[in-house]
């Protein structure tokens, strides 16, 4: 799939996102809960200041000698019999597992929930390696057997979904026939995966934390999946972005703490899984042959700059549980994997402004996100400074932004110009009033009134009032 | 060959934060804040039985408290509660010392099915425990506030022990109780510091698997165990 889903303009995914009612209530009520789960678990734990500068203190000192640190835990990795690739594109990467899965000889693959496989477009590599990947966290299979719906939300991917629409897809491509209970639906997943994870030749998990001094490598998951993958295949491939990374397991608690709280107000999830190399000899379960895949894809390109803590990013999403603009227009309006203001501060260092010159401009920039984040990353700041270089240096704003630019400086600078538009516009806009409010508006005022009301032009103008206020007139 | 490409995609990174290689041990810095340290500070270990028990109303979790003598009997009231007629038990050496090898002798007497974690098995282990109603292990270190155990996996205690079955018990002695994962965590740093390998597996396990994924709503049971009861051991 890649870190780019979809090929609609920004405006027509923006409008489709407006326009799903279901969506949209089901992306407010989680983000009500998700944000209050967040508040609550804070205000319990105490000191959450503290521990936010904690946060970014590790996330900090980790990227600084992020190179000693990937050093180090591919040294241990070694050391427990494991092997490690390091990729600079996501096409090496993708290689590499292709040729781990053909020289296994591996028909069927399980995989855990992992953001950075998503960004690598792992799955359709594996297909071409003619192998079977299944999807095995719950949200992720409902969407892998819709037809690979993208998801759109990193923590809840199904989000978008219905409990009636899942159970529609289930009944359609694997004979389900019990109701859309949540927990029917759930027991299903289990009974049919089961299967599939005991008859696996491989797993596949991404990496949440890979801890440098002993090697090992963190899932943190609430189903039990990523745990069923990481015991049962004989053989196992982790893939981690290469800044998902802790020095010690003292930093592992503070990062793991901050995560479950900002996601979802857990203290912990159900299970925090840290996988070091192959299973040790006379043990059972686990695999006896390791992968560790450390991936770039961009990722480098941000260290050094203005930019580099938005790779402290813990994937919490709790900036995205925050945001308004979310709120509105869904994950999927912004046409990358990773949504929200971290995608709109993220997909654009990774995957260029060409394709995503409008996240920067998806924000009210109300900080809300800056706020919210765990380990304190300025995302509202990287925002702006996103728009100015769009502006300055790429010279990419959105068309209709630059004619406004322009239009608005030869106008704002012509005092007579100003003057008789401002006191025109009402009269100019009659047609499409009514009751002082404009539902409809034509031009440029058009993408205003496609979601909102526009109030017509006050009667008096704000100069003409002011005049007037001061001569002791209408106040 | 175990490591691929790593020169050149270092050298990459060193070269992009604008400096050269390190070659020398980083040193951690003190970091300005430690919080972690706070939480339940100084309360006993009968106080860290309270909170443990408070947080497992939370995580769905039943927890029972014992005494080494009333063992025996409390598993036997869980087992009945899960209507456990096949468990599979870690191989642990705590098994003697808290009268679990005998207590699992006379279960199967009574004609439960019973399998203690046997390598000379090898994969059949595995099969047996996807079919068991109950996994029964130790935990090795407790988190209070989280209401977590800790399992460091090894040939005696299969990963699949705490993950396949349907239902999941954990025998917790009081000792192991610490107020939060900082516990946990120091330890295995200090144990990786002083040469001591870490676990092939380490699973911190907090009451049953769950998910929201099904619109926000919260199910209890999903891929590992659909239930969870911690019984807490007085051994100190």
């Amino acid at each position: 799939m890649g870190i780019k889903i979809g090929n609609a303009p920004f405006k027509e995914r923006i409008q489709e996102g407006i326009s799903n009612d279901f969506m949209r209530g089901a992306v407010s009520s989680a983000q009500g809960r998700m944000r209050t789960g967040r508040l609550t678990a804070a205000e319990e734990l105490g000191d959450w200041e503290d521990w936010r500068v904690l946060g970014e203190e590790i996330r900090s000192h980790t990227l600084t000698n992020l190179d000693y640190y990937l050093q180090q835990l591919s040294d241990q990795v070694v050391k427990r019999g494991g092997k490690v690739f390091f990729a600079q594109t996501a096409e090496e990467a993708n290689e590499y597992v292709q040729n781990v899965i053909k020289q296994k000889n591996a028909k069927k693959i399980v995989k855990s929930k992992s953001m950075v496989t998503e960004e690598i477009g792992l799955n359709a590599a594996i297909e071409q390696a003619g192998a079977e990947v299944i999807e095995t966290d719950l949200g992720e299979w409902i969407l892998q057997l819709d037809d690979h719906d993208p998801p759109s939300h990193i923590v809840t991917p199904a989000l978008h979904k219905n409990k009636e629409q899942i159970r529609d897809t289930f009944a359609e491509k694997k004979g389900y026939d019990k109701s859309s209970k949540p927990e029917e639906l759930a027991a299903f997943a289990r009974e049919q995966l089961r299967e599939d994870f005991l008859t696996a030749d491989v797993g596949i998990t991404g990496c949440n934390f890979a801890v440098a001094e002993s090697g090992a490598v963190t899932l943190v998951t609430n189903e039990g999946n990523a745990r069923l993958a990481t015991s049962l295949p004989d053989t196992q491939i982790s893939v981690m972005g290469m800044e998902r990374i802790v020095p010690t397991w003292e930093d592992l608690d503070i990062v793991v703490s901050l995560l479950t709280r900002a996601a979802v107000g857990q203290k912990l999830t159900s299970y925090v899984t840290a996988i070091t190399g192959t299973r040790l000899e006379e043990e059972v379960d686990g695999p006896e042959d390791y992968h560790l895949v450390i991936v770039d894809n961009g990722r480098s390109n941000i260290l050094g700059t203005e930019f580099q803590s938005a790779l402290h990013c813990i994937r919490c999403a709790a900036c995205i549980n925050v945001c308004p603009v979310y709120r509105h227009v869904g994950g999927h309006s912004y046409g990358s994997i990773y949504p929200g203001p971290i995608g709109a501060v993220l997909t654009p260092l990774l995957d260029g402004y060409d394709n995503h010159k409008e996240l920067p401009y998806a924000s009210t920039l109300c900080a809300a996100c800056t706020e919210a984040c765990p380990v304190r990353i300025p995302l509202h700041e990287h925002l702006i400074r996103h728009r100015e270089i769009i502006v300055e240096k790429e010279n990419k704003a959105p068309a209709s932004e630059k004619l406004m630019m322009e239009g608005f400086a030869k106008w704002g600078s012509h005092p007579a110009a100003y003057k008789l538009s401002a006191k025109m516009a009402r009269t100019a806009l009659k047609p499409w009033t009514k009751d002082e409010k404009i539902t409809n508006g034509p031009g440029p005022l058009k993408g205003w009134t496609d979601v909102r009301d526009f109030p017509a032009p006050s009667k008096q103008s704000f100069r003409a009032w002011f005049k007037s206020r001061e001569k002791g007139g209408n106040k | 060959m175990s490591i691929q490409n790593r020169e050149a995609f270092l050298n990459n990174v060193a070269s992009k934060l604008g400096r050269n290689r390190l070659t020398e041990p980083v040193e951690r810095p003190t970091y300005s804040v430690q919080p972690q340290w706070r939480v339940f500070a100084g309360q006993s270990q009968d106080e860290l039985v309270n909170r443990l028990e408070e947080q497992c109303e939370k995580i769905h979790t039943v927890m029972k408290r014992t005494t080494l003598e009333n063992l025996n009997a409390t598993l036997t009231a869980a087992l009945e509660d899960y209507n456990g007629q096949s468990i599979v038990a870690a191989k642990d050496e705590r098994n003697e010392q808290f009268g679990l090898s005998s207590y699992y002798a006379s279960l199967k007497e009574q004609g439960k099915d019973v399998h203690v974690w046997d390598v000379s098995k090898g994969k059949e282990n595995i099969a047996i425990a996807e079919k068991a109603d109950v996994g029964i292990t130790f935990s090795d270190i407790t988190l209070a506030e989280s209401g977590t155990v800790t399992l460091f996996n090894n040939k005696g205690n299969g990963r699949s022990i705490s993950l396949l079955p349907q239902t999941y018990i954990a025998v917790i002695p009081k000792s192991t109780i610490v107020p939060r994962m900082s516990g946990a965590g120091k330890h295995i740093h200090e144990a990786n510091q002083e040469g001591h390998d870490v676990s092939s597996c380490v699973s911190f396990i907090t009451g049953p698997s769950n998910s929201a994924d099904i619109e926000m709503n919260l199910i209890v049971g999903v891929h590992g165990p659909v239930k969870a009861t911690y019984i807490v051991v007085e051994d100190m």
